[in-house]
């Protein structure tokens, strides 16, 4: 059975599981527990040189990055997936491709950027964000929910046309990780709303409840980091993103 | 780069391009090898033209590559390669049917925008163009720690992309190995030596420029590997508008 290495803490381990779930394909959830430092055993490392998550296990075959997992799952299993996750016309999956390249260094990066800062930074770095650095952090992910709302829904009710796509499920997990630090980023976005609405429910609103109940209890995050030892190991790596 | 007959003048699809910008260039060599009908529109990143209103018009992020076929406009450059192999039928080996091979060229079209298009651009920017064109200098340890960070991402393209494969996907030239030739030679335009020791990279290098043919390499390298000519004699007063941009985004 195809095996996932998850923790359902991050992102993109989210849009794998959800997806997954959603379709009915069957795999074999690998807990790897991030704030334990998980990522550094021996034997993850085996599985993923660069210690990240989520990983996929098919056999002997191994790959990263959730986009490449999502679309290895739906090709693998194509004839009982359907065609609206990816669709074979050729520019609504230009659509989808278009979303899914832009999102890293924009959504993704600015809603991890804002996450990291409310939820991580204090225990990190031991003092509270410096307020300008917090502001311009949220700034630049309003950028990119405007851009979102603007050019990529615009007044369709999902990314490309009537249905979830991967582009979708991709963009919901992201904004939902700041979104777990109490900052509620879809008021006054009606728009966005309303698609989030649509996005649970084409989900499922039990099965998205169940991916996020881990990050939505973000608040406790602090103390589990600070009684661990690899607490050491991380830093550095954050320091970086916080300078 | 222009010169699109009028035959197929009525099929080709627009590139809205800068050559400075690796994603331009390996849109371009990809239409070019597998002659694919375009038109190439300049924007010139250095002259803020991404903010003209026409070309608002054709993507919303003002980002270059753009590609407009019809009605249809498009932004992203993976997705515009899948695109143009997709609608021109271009030979399986740019991105394969096979199941793995396939994944291969995902997984590195995913990764590369955090790591190697990043480190290389932040290299690129720190090392050449804010010090000779914005005049800002860039401190020492800000620099060692861009290199630091782009010798990571060459590390893990040698040790887990190529590993001991001629190219990413295997035999054959992919979509992944465009991609990442064009990011390499960002910081190589700037005057790093990246390819110095190490010979498996320099030998992947030789094996993608022979497989997308030398001098078509070169034509579409030539405005970015004449950088450092170019910003000796360049207007100061370019790149003012996006100053306070560049600096907040890679100092």
């Amino acid at each position: 059975m195809m095996e996932l290495y998850l923790d359902l803490h991050s992102q993109p381990c989210r849009s794998v599981f959800l997806f997954a779930k959603a379709v009915g394909i069957p795999f074999e959830f690998k807990l790897v527990e991030l704030s334990a430092g998980h990522q550094y055993s021996e034997e993850f490392g085996k599985i993923n040189i660069m210690r990240k998550v989520p990983v996929m296990k098919d056999g002997s075959f191994v790959l990263t990055e959730s986009v490449a997992i999502l679309k290895y799952m739906l090709q693998k299993h194509s004839s009982s997936v359907a065609d609206h996750w990816y669709p074979a016309d050729l520019q609504q999956r230009a659509c989808v491709n278009e979303y899914l390249s832009w999102q890293h260094m924009n959504l993704r990066a600015q809603g991890s950027k804002v996450f990291l800062l409310r939820a991580l930074f204090p225990v990190i770095m031991g003092s509270e964000v410096p307020k300008e650095k917090m502001d311009a952090a949220v700034q630049d992910l309003n950028q990119s929910l405007q851009m979102l709302e603007d050019k990529f829904l615009q007044n369709k009710p999902f990314i490309v046309g009537d249905k979830i796509s991967l582009a979708d499920l991709v963009a919901i997990v992201e904004i939902m990780q700041p979104v777990a630090t109490g900052l509620d980023l879809f008021e006054g976005r009606p728009k966005l709303t309303t698609w989030r609405e649509r996005v649970k429910k084409a989900i499922g609103e039990k099965l998205f409840a169940e991916a996020h109940e881990v990050i939505m209890k973000v608040g406790s995050l602090p103390q589990k980091m600070e009684n661990n030892s690899n607490l050491e190991l991380l830093k550095p790596k954050f320091q970086k993103l916080f300078s | 780069m222009q010169g699109v007959c009028s035959a197929a003048a009525a099929m080709a699809v627009e590139l809205y391009l800068d050559l400075l910008s690796q994603p331009c260039r390996s849109v371009l060599i990809f239409a070019k090898k597998n002659n694919i009908p375009h038109e190439v529109k300049q924007v010139s990143l250095m002259d803020g033209e991404q903010h003209r209103e026409d070309f608002g018009k054709v993507s919303l992020i003002r980002k270059v590559p753009a590609l407009q076929d019809g009605d249809f406009c498009l932004a992203e450059s993976p997705a515009i390669l899948l695109y143009l192999a997709r609608k021109f039928k271009t030979p399986d080996h740019w991105y394969p049917a096979d199941l793995q091979q396939c994944a291969r060229i995902d997984e590195y079209l995913s990764w590369q925008h955090c790591a190697i298009r990043l480190h290389g651009s932040k290299v690129f920017w720190l090392k050449l163009m804010i010090p000779e064109v914005l005049h800002v200098e860039v401190p020492k340890e800000k620099m060692d720690a861009a290199v630091e960070e782009l010798n990571g991402s060459l590390k893990l393209l040698e040790e887990k992309f190529l590993q001991d494969r001629p190219f990413i996907a295997g035999d054959h030239i992919s979509l992944a190995d465009l991609v990442a030739i064009v990011e390499v030679m960002q910081p190589v335009a700037a005057g790093l030596d990246v390819f110095g020791g190490r010979p498996k990279l320099s030998a992947w290098r030789d094996r993608v420029q022979a497989a997308i043919g030398k001098e078509l390499f070169d034509e579409v390298h030539q405005t970015v590997m004449g950088s450092q000519e170019r910003v000796k004699v360049m207007d100061g007063s370019k790149l003012e508008f996006s100053k306070a941009k560049i600096l907040k985004f890679f100092m």
